[in-house]
């Protein structure tokens, strides 16, 4: 129970830009470009002939392009067909989820080498589309009759870690500054603009259109304003992530092969997964995930590796509330004690525990489907130490672990490398 | 030879009293403005909406009880970005409507819209205040659609 009969390894990893890219780019034009680009750096080569599966993390192909039976279209364009494609579902964590079967699959022996994708293209539809979409993944009988949203429901956590903990919307704008700041160094990003940028970018705009010049002293101020509407309370615009078209590509290899592909395998060493009730208020936590806990339990207890180890993380910043809420379900830090970190700056690329130096889905943006497997492609090149730009953290990473949500919160997926 | 397997299918004959534990008998008691749950008659636990199954003991042994209606605001969003559904009521990012999980007295949590309260003005919104059950009426083309909602009490 809860041992990988055999080592699994990732042995290349890669990912289509994202952004705002239909009808530009589409699903497989977006998961052929993140193919390719896990190609590059399987260090000798890796050819659909040794590829023996294909899994692919998926959200809503369905409600986004009115296209079901993905996975055998995503194999085919890497030209995969005939082997077995399948695609995985766990709202915002069907990543994460395709991510731990293809390793379950490959410990189980019945296959030895699985290219694992995410891919969404979410901008085919209008916004109060992708909202109703993004909705079914919460209850529709009892929740979204009350008006919730994806951002209401992470807002009402918000709103209880606040009133129990002293948190404040300030703490939570940091952590959005945070990941811009990453953001900008990361070329497959999104917003590759920080939100100081974003300030004066609305200044100057401001002081063309002949209008009133606010009175902002920093990001804060400008953050605080009507420029930052409240999308529901107390999160505004920029507390939530993007709606992102993208896809990423992950090969998995048993032990047995992976010296094949490359003498620098970064090892999968923990994988769990956790559940809870789809509603927020059939839960005993409102300041907290239980499926995020189980599935670290899990995770920490198959790498037998304790959360201090950890030196780097992708969490799953759908909202900045939930990085925050990740911190402390991880066991990073204890519960209330997250925003101590934020404010002191120990998550920033420099400091003690760098978290999203890939932008997070703040900035990066949030291809929902792609998410869970997209962070194994920031943390496998911080592992190798080939992080573009000036995001490459500046020590050697040889303990880190991804962090994918589903929905409010019902699935979560853990995933812990190691070199 | 179908026949010969009746007996193991579970039949339940419901009275006309006595619902059995559905979404729909839920919503239904909803729509005629009652507030329903169910109550494990073995360990005690209460679920809103009912449950047939108790999560807590696996004991089948519920009865449907009605709950008062008090509670206290465990949660909110004034949300601006609504759903469609809440959009179609009018509602707007100029005219925010409440989402809140509310702790009924009887210790169960329910989702509901918050009314009465300044939605333009969240911080006024404080969590622990009592609050009602206010069933709330929507006109969908002649026919009237109740939902769950709450107010100050």
């Amino acid at each position: 129970m809860g041992k990988l009969s055999r080592r699994v390894a990732i042995v290349g990893a890669g990912m289509s830009q994202f952004g705002k890219l239909f009808p530009l780019k589409r699903n497989p034009d977006l998961w052929v470009d993140a193919w390719l680009n896990a190609v590059k750096t399987v260090d000798n080569g890796i050819e659909p002939k040794n590829v023996d599966a294909c899994y692919i993390g998926n959200y809503s192909s369905d409600l986004f392009n009115h296209q079901g039976h993905l996975a055998p279209q995503m194999a085919n364009f890497v030209g995969l067909s005939p082997k077995p494609a399948s695609r995985f579902e766990g709202a915002c964590a069907s990543g994460g989820i395709a991510l731990r079967q293809g390793v379950i699959a490959i410990a189980s022996g019945i296959h030895d080498v699985i290219a694992v994708g995410g891919c969404e293209t979410m901008n085919e539809v209008s916004t109060t589309l992708v909202t109703d979409a993004l909705a079914t993944a919460s209850d529709n009988l009892f929740e979204y009759p009350s008006g919730a949203t994806f951002p209401g429901l992470y807002a009402a956590v918000a709103s209880a870690h606040f009133h129990k903990y002293g948190t404040t919307a300030e703490d939570l704008m940091r952590i959005g500054i945070k990941n811009h700041d990453n953001g900008t160094q990361n070329p497959f990003a999104q917003m590759q603009i920080s939100i100081k940028d974003l300030m004066n970018n609305k200044l100057a705009k401001l002081e063309k259109q002949g209008r009133d010049i606010p009175d902002w002293k920093d990001e804060f101020d400008f953050l605080k304003s009507s420029s930052n509407p409240m999308i529901a309370s107390p999160l505004r615009l920029f507390d939530c992530s993007l709606v992102t078209d993208g896809a990423a590509c992950v090969f998995l290899a048993a032990e047995d092969v992976a010296k094949q592909f490359t003498d620098t395998p970064i090892w999968i060493t923990g994988t769990g997964q956790g559940s809870a009730a789809l509603s927020l208020h059939d839960r005993d936590s409102l300041t907290s995930f239980v499926a995020t806990k189980e599935a670290a339990r899990q995770a920490y207890q198959m790498a037998n590796l304790a959360p201090k180890d950890i030196q780097i993380a992708e969490l799953h910043d759908c909202f900045t509330i939930a990085e925050l809420v990740a911190m402390e379900d991880l066991d990073f830090y204890e519960k209330g004690k997250a925003v101590d970190a934020v404010r002191n700056g120990e998550s920033k690329l420099d400091g003690r525990l760098p978290l999203n130096t890939s932008g997070g889905l703040k900035s990066k943006g949030h291809p929902v489907g792609a998410t869970g497997t997209a962070q194994a492609v920031e943390v496998f090149k911080q592992m190798r130490g080939i992080a573009e730009r000036n995001r490459q953290v500046k020590f050697d990473v040889e303990k880190a672990l991804t962090h994918n949500l589903g929905g409010s919160g019902a699935t979560c997926v853990v995933t812990i490398y190691q070199k | 030879m179908r026949g010969d397997n009746l007996s193991e299918i579970e039949v339940y004959i419901v009275s006309e009293n006595e619902k059995e534990f559905t979404m729909e008998s839920y919503l239904e008691y909803l729509q005629s403005k009652k507030l329903m749950g169910s109550k494990c008659k073995d360990c005690g636990e209460t679920y809103v909406p009912s449950r047939k199954l108790c999560i807590k003991c696996n004991s089948t042994n519920l009865e449907w009880i009605e709950m008062s209606g008090n509670g206290k605001i465990a949660a909110y969003s004034c949300i601006g970005v609504g759903t469609s559904f809440m959009a179609a009521k009018g509602y707007s990012i100029k005219n925010p409507y409440c989402f809140s999980v509310i702790k009924l007295e009887e210790g169960p949590l329910i989702s509901g819209q918050l009314i009465g309260v300044d939605e333009k003005h969240p911080d006024t919104i404080k969590i622990g205040t009592s609050v009602k059950v206010k069933f709330l009426e929507t006109d969908l083309k002649g026919e009237t659609r109740v939902d769950l909602g709450f107010e100050p009490a």
